[in-house]
């Protein structure tokens, strides 16, 4: 158990560095979150009642579009010079290999929401800053990162895996994206936890059955 | 080469569809002309007797996806793989299906082609990732990666549906609703409820000959695969 | 590294193995055994799966059928155990290249659960001349230096056992060898080598034992100083013609 956390946080210490020098993942999160959300505005109009009707779901949406290309570049890194190959011969668990991975990904997103959120809450006019809220944002962001491991680590073996990751991963990933959209909206509008739990159930749920299927599912994928 | 088990095999399939496809048009005469029009949903109910059918074959589908997918990733038989992409084919065709008649019941009788209903919607979800299930399948880098991603998909898939199901129950009870969900559609009388019964195992049929035809087809195009290897 | 089942039986042992991608045979029921710190030279022509062979043997592909013991220990049960006691250099270099030296060592050290890691990185930077270029990052390195880089990672954890696949690319072919000369021996003896390669004169030169792969099996196989290098390159044409 210690040696697998060991594991998990040298696997995470090094996806950090890449990330560190290339900064390729975050700016493209964050970048393209942007500008998903200039192109809504255009979309919806900008009137201020509007903005905070369209909020929750501009904001989940252009996340969620955002996050699939972050994993899009999950696996690629790995793929640089064949070093899956060097990872797969380290004699450690392909569990902890996952969970490593997963780490990484949850740490990026919650890295480009910790830029995003309050550049949204800016350009809406609302305060995102509650507490129900941001615990909405850390069980979304689990389960996005946990399944998304997932179907990262198939989709870089495929053609066109720009393409593939989002036709497999996002209908799969809907009940997080319709949990996380309500619960805020919900929450946006004022109400509590009895207005937001029933979203925030779905959301654990999701989270739960991914975080125990998806390690399973994973050794078969990378084991060739 | 064709051996006498196959040739067996094939005389039965002959025999299932010719059985299958009779019922299928006595299907058609107790739907179309035999059993009494609904007094208030008219004429266009009658297609509830495709429409339900469609879906109860289409989950079937679904199902025995989920069980081949695991079977595969088990004992990586081909025999498995066979069963969940001719299910998986089967299920999207009648998902289609389910869909378009779902789309034709919703016009007349809620006045809008689409009305996002939580049935309605997590079909057009499943059917996406079916879809997507099929699509994989050629993007692999190989045969046998392409049934192991496809097996992955299909048991995350299949998982993934009840919570499809209830997150857009709960999203849809929360947004205001437009027209009448279709669960308010009146009493059946016992006619009725007796096609129903009738039409969804003569559809049952129609789905395995389809499965196993689809199996067996594949069995051949892996054979193709086979001499095309040995022949280069 | 410790926990070897050393000298128990052979470094490496395959029965009839099998491996298939559809319905593309590439191994058929080989056999073969390696002696403890022997150097064994596979030669093969492309395609005739050689890499297949390594990446079998090094827990990276999972046969189709057979038995696979290296160092002992049964590839079906203990892949861990084997990893630790192999070393893998391939074609590809299996490092980060924006990453430098010393970050790949030493994230390949944590993974290996190695004591001491500074310590061993200088070590093994010693061994293949890179002491200077550690702080360098792979991608702003020379492809000589680059190659030495990933031979240290393959070493860092002194495996007794090392698969070289194909490991020239074009380099500087006297420094390359006289390279696997110092990676020869580890701290506990002699490592068992087992390279496969296309190059007729590097293999005579290098290996104690010759072998062909062909048509999916080992179809020669002889101690070099059997071996006249004329006669086999005859002998290694003509195979490579019957396999076509």
């Amino acid at each position: 158990m210690k040696r697998s956390l060991v594991v998990v946080r040298t696997i995470l210490w090094k996806d950090l560095l890449l990330e560190l020098k290339s900064k390729d993942v975050i700016i493209s999160i964050v970048s393209f979150a942007m500008l998903a959300l200039v192109i809504f505005n255009f979309a919806f109009g900008s009137s201020s009642q509007l903005a905070s009707l369209i909020a929750p779901g501009a904001i989940w949406v252009s996340i969620t579009f955002a996050g699939v290309i972050g994993l899009n570049r999950l696996f690629v890194i790995e793929h640089d010079q064949g070093s899956i190959i060097g990872l797969l011969l380290t004699p450690v668990s392909r569990d902890s290999i996952y969970f490593g991975k997963m780490l990484s990904m949850f740490v990026f997103l919650t890295i480009s929401e910790i830029i995003l959120l309050p550049i949204y809450a800016i350009l809406f006019n609302t305060s995102i800053i509650h507490p129900l809220f941001l615990l909405i944002v850390a069980l979304g962001t689990i389960g996005f990162a946990s399944l998304g491991t997932l179907f990262s680590a198939m989709a870089v073996n495929t053609r066109s895996r720009e393409i593939m990751l989002p036709v497999m991963f996002l209908p799969i990933v809907m009940p997080i994206l319709i949990g996380s959209v309500v619960a805020s909206a919900n929450i946006l509008d004022g109400g509590g936890w009895s207005d937001a739990s029933r979203g925030i159930h779905i959301i654990i749920v999701f989270d739960v059955l991914s975080l125990i299927v998806s390690p399973l599912l994973f050794e078969q994928i990378i084991q060739e | 080469m064709i051996s006498m088990r196959d040739k067996n095999l094939g005389t039965i399939r002959k025999l299932f569809l010719a059985i299958g496809g009779s019922a299928m048009v006595l299907n058609m005469y107790l739907i179309f002309m035999w059993v009494p029009t609904e007094k208030n949903l008219g004429i266009i109910q009658r297609i509830f007797y495709l429409h339900v059918p469609t879906a109860w074959v289409a989950f079937i589908a679904f199902f025995l996806v989920l069980i081949g997918s695991t079977g595969y990733l088990i004992k990586k038989s081909k025999l498995w793989d066979r069963l969940a992409l001719a299910s998986a084919e089967v299920g999207v065709l009648f998902t289609t299906v389910l869909i378009v008649t779902g789309v034709m019941w919703a016009k007349p009788v809620w006045g809008v082609w689409w009305n996002w209903d939580p049935r309605l919607t997590t079909s057009l979800i499943l059917w996406l990732i079916y879809l997507a299930y099929l699509m994989l399948r050629s993007y692999a880098p190989s045969p046998e990666q392409g049934a192991k991603y496809a097996a992955i998909l299909g048991i995350v898939g299949f998982l993934d549906v009840p919570i499809v199901y209830f997150s857009i129950k709960w999203w849809r009870t929360l947004h205001p609703q437009a027209v009448i969900g279709p669960g308010s559609t009146g009493e059946l009388d016992s006619s009725m409820r007796l096609l129903l019964l009738i039409s969804t195992a003569i559809f049952t049929i129609l789905f395995v000959h389809l499965l196993t035809t689809r199996m067996s087809l594949r069995k051949m195009e892996e054979r193709l695969e086979e001499a095309n290897h040995i022949v280069s | 590294m410790s926990n070897t089942n050393n000298n128990v039986g052979f470094a490496i042992e395959a029965k009839r193995l099998r491996k298939s991608f559809g319905s593309n045979l590439v191994l058929n029921e080989l056999d073969m055994s390696v002696d403890w710190g022997s150097f064994t030279v596979i030669f093969g022509s492309n395609g005739s799966g050689k890499s297949t062979l390594v990446n079998n043997l090094a827990t990276i592909s999972t046969p189709t059928s057979g038995e696979i013991y290296v160092a002992g220990f049964d590839i079906k049960k203990e892949k861990a155990l084997i990893r630790k006691n192999i070393g893998v250099v391939t074609h590809e270099l299996l490092l980060y290249s924006d990453l430098t030296a010393y970050e790949n060592l030493f994230f390949y050290g944590k993974m290996f659960n190695l004591p001491d890691i500074e310590h061993k990185i200088e070590l093994t930077a010693e061994i293949t001349g890179a002491k200077d270029y550690l702080r360098k990052k792979i991608k702003h390195m020379s492809h000589g230096m680059q190659k030495r880089i990933a031979i240290g990672r393959a070493i860092l954890h002194d495996p007794p056992i090392l698969f070289l696949d194909e490991p020239e690319s074009g380099l500087d072919q006297e420094a390359l060898e006289r390279l696997y000369e110092m990676i020869r021996s580890g701290q506990n003896g002699k490592r068992t080598i087992l390279m496969t390669t296309h190059n007729i004169d590097r293999g005579l030169e290098m290996g104690d034992r010759v072998t062909v792969l062909s048509k999916g099996k080992i179809s020669y196989d002889k101690k070099r100083v059997d071996i006249n290098r004329d006669v086999f390159e005859g002998d290694y044409i003509s195979l490579r013609q019957s396999q076509l």
